[in-house]
């Protein structure tokens, strides 16, 4: 994708290489591997954070705010599907429910039935006005003071989650709580079979990885548009950005409801491919599992977060479960690690972080600023173009 | 400020009319009090890494934690029990809170120099990373020295025992302990970072720490001692927590953790007095909320005090203008 922009300053860069290899390596390797396999399924996972940690990029690495609460969008994007998707409002309509382009299955069913396309629609305008309501009384705030208050917001959300079976609005109640609001409709889109993930992952493999490219594209065009140049000088020096016209309040705002949208649109699809969802999951130690991700990737770098969702992703759903816990009894011992699994995967964020402390592949911006006076002031020209 | 008072003047009002009398808000208050106690100690931590490095140490919580598991663990070392003597039982916490507080000391300024120190001139939120991954670690080394389930303590100090009801507020063990322990250690620590000349380098190093190091300051060491110092104060919470709830397990520092934070940053982070402030205030949130809207809201009522709090003094409630802002 940068390579896209590349293209335009008409030369082949060696990145747009790179990405074309990348994608196409990573559109037809499920080919080869069987229609369920666990290996897809982490892959799934790993794209779908992928997609969050991006969002979450554009409130922590760009402009600038420490966001700890952003769990909140993936709930809003969530109970999105929850609600509109399955049989939770099963009194709608006489019992008959709604269906606006439904697959054929649900179409029979009672409550509300979107399409999934729909669905994103509604999960992005919902998690991004969340986005402006959580952003709002941080205005006045500054630096660490904005990372409680998200951080607060977080929390709310995620106890009216699990709370929400108590709350009862007109007959309905707000969420299932820890019961989950299950079975959630499988994706279904115009023209395309249903999705069946019991059958086959390789459909909803193919669309988060449509969506990541699709969330890859923007996030560069954003970051080089007007707005993208302004986020990055409030993070630089925000007295300095406002004296030079930027408008502060919104800018902000449109940093939180761009970042929460992507949340929404990733909540919505982990929603749909999990079938259930589950008001446990909505936790702080969620929001610092993407902040990590972004940060061991590389604040503010594009491909740096993508690197650091995809290996956290990986480290956690794979690499400790499957490759880690098999050590002992490869090596003929009698030893469980899977009680140590929590304790490595903090080991290893601390060693991954201590190494590498800029990040896995970070900003070029920002890379210059730590290493003053080692990077050649054409290269920035270069990159800003 | 105004807002601060609305939960209690509402209940008090609803008291009046319902009892004749203020003593079930009073009952709430005073528990409040003692159990915020608790939390104050652990936002002093928070309040003082946060003061001198301006990172949000969420291992702290976590080191609590190690607290409560270290005095339990050395009941049975100690070989306290039901049976044991008064006597016998106060010097035999006293050995435990010392321990606790000498263990949870060390083990943060080791954290401190493996985890915080190589990245002090990294980006900073790189060591925010260190320290959930040291929290991972110490949650883990939880799990695996006590399980992953609640584990009752022996209540050693009978804590629910009333001791005296002064206009109907019922003093327990468990509060007299708390106070008992808080209160002296919030007298010593301000009155040692205001006074002795380590203090002064704390404070010194907070300001400004390239000027610091130009005055002589070492400012390596007191970081460290910055660390020793809000260590020592999460263990004794560590064993107060454990006689006060008389049930540990390994997540307690994560939640503890999540509230010292908010108490840290709702009495104006980087403030001892705000740290303590913070605490109380939240302590009796929880408890008129626990008491009259239900546990599972409280979490809401807390944050939602801390946002509003946050709107109208963006510097919390005693905070002054920290470094990044000046």
């Amino acid at each position: 994708m940068s390579g896209a922009l590349s293209g335009l300053r008409g030369r082949v860069s060696p990145n747009l290489v790179i990405a074309v290899v990348v994608l196409t390596a990573a559109a037809i390797f499920p080919l080869f591997r069987p229609p369920l396999d666990g290996f897809v399924d982490d892959c799934i996972l790993a794209l779908a954070y992928v997609v969050m940690a991006l969002g979450l990029n554009i409130v922590v690495g760009f402009a600038g705010l420490l966001d700890l609460g952003y769990v909140a969008f993936y709930a809003f994007g969530a109970y999105t599907v929850g609600w509109f998707s399955s049989d939770f409002f099963n009194k709608v309509n006489g019992e008959k429910g709604v269906h606006v382009l439904a697959g054929s299955f649900p179409s029979s069913l009672p409550g509300i039935h979107l399409n999934f396309l729909l669905i994103l629609v509604v999960a992005v305008v919902l998690a991004a006005s969340a986005g402006v309501v959580i952003g709002l009384p941080t205005l006045r705030l500054r630096g660490d003071y904005i990372a409680i208050v998200t951080l607060a917001f977080g929390e709310i959300i995620g106890r009216f989650a699990v709370n929400g079976a108590d709350i009862n609005i007109s007959g309905y109640k707000l969420t299932n709580g820890r019961q989950a609001i299950s079975p959630v409709d499988q994706i279904d889109l115009p023209g395309i079979k249903e999705f069946d993930s019991a059958f086959s992952l390789r459909p909803y493999y193919w669309f988060i990885l449509a969506l990541v490219a699709f969330v890859l594209f923007v996030n560069f065009r954003l970051r080089d548009s007007r707005l993208g140049r302004a986020w990055i000088a409030i993070r630089e020096d925000e007295v300095a950005a406002a004296s030079m016209g930027i408008p502060l309040v919104k800018t902000k705002l449109f940093a939180y409801a761009t970042g929460g949208a992507l949340g929404g649109m990733a909540g919505a699809f982990l929603g749909a491919y999990f079938n259930s969802v589950q008001a446990n999951v909505f936790q702080f130690g969620f929001s610092i599992f993407i902040l990590a991700m972004i940060i061991l990737g590389g604040l503010g770098s594009i491909w740096g977060v993508v690197i650091g969702a995809v290996s956290l992703s990986f480290i956690n759903s794979y690499f400790i479960p499957d490759v880690f816990n098999s050590v002992p009894s490869k090596l003929g011992l009698d030893f469980d690690l899977t009680q140590l699994s929590f304790g490595i995967f903090g080991f290893l964020i601390v060693l991954m972080m201590i190494l590498r402390p800029e990040g896995l592949l970070p900003e070029r911006r920002r890379k210059m600023e730590l290493t003053e006076g080692v990077g050649s002031d054409e290269s920035v020209y270069e990159v800003r173009a | 400020m105004a807002f601060l008072l609305a939960l209690p003047v509402y209940y008090g009002i609803q008291d009046l009319r319902d009892d004749g009398n203020l003593a079930r808000l009073a009952n709430n208050l005073f528990s409040g009090v003692s159990n915020g106690s608790i939390w104050a100690l652990i936002a002093i931590g928070y309040t003082l890494v946060y003061g001198i490095i301006e990172l949000i140490n969420f291992a702290h919580g976590d080191n609590f934690m190690i607290g409560s598991f270290v005095s339990f663990s050395l009941y049975g070392t100690l070989g306290l029990t039901l049976a044991t003597g008064t006597l016998g039982l106060v010097g035999g916490l006293l050995v435990c809170l010392l321990v606790a507080m000498a263990v949870c000391g060390t083990l943060n300024v080791m954290i401190e120099r493996v985890g915080y120190r190589p990245l002090r001139n990294a980006p900073k939120l790189a060591p925010l990373i260190t320290a959930v991954g040291f929290s991972f670690i110490l949650q883990n080394v939880g799990i695996v020295w006590l399980g992953g389930s609640q584990r009752s303590v022996p209540d050693l100090i009978n804590a629910q025992h009333v001791i005296v009801t002064p206009l109907g507020v019922a003093i327990t063990n468990a509060d007299v302990l708390a106070i008992a322990v808080t209160a002296p250690l919030v007298v010593l620590v301000t009155a040692f970072i205001s006074r002795s000349r380590i203090g002064k380098a704390m404070r010194a190093t907070a300001q400004d720490p390239e000027a610091a190091r130009l005055m002589g300051i070492n400012v390596d060491t007191t970081i460290s001692f910055t660390f020793l110092l809000g260590g020592m104060l999460a263990g004794a919470a560590g064993l107060v927590y454990a006689l006060y709830q008389t049930s540990i397990w390994y997540f307690q520092g994560f939640t503890a953790g999540l509230i010292a934070f908010t108490a840290a940053v709702m009495g104006g982070i980087g403030n001892i007095r705000g740290a303590v402030l913070g605490g109380l205030i939240i302590g009796c949130i929880q408890q008129i909320s626990d008491n009259r809207i239900g546990a599972e809201w409280t979490p809401v009522v807390v944050f939602a005090y801390l946002i509003v709090i946050m709107v109208f003094r963006p510097r919390g409630l005693l905070g002054e203008e920290t470094r990044e802002a000046g």
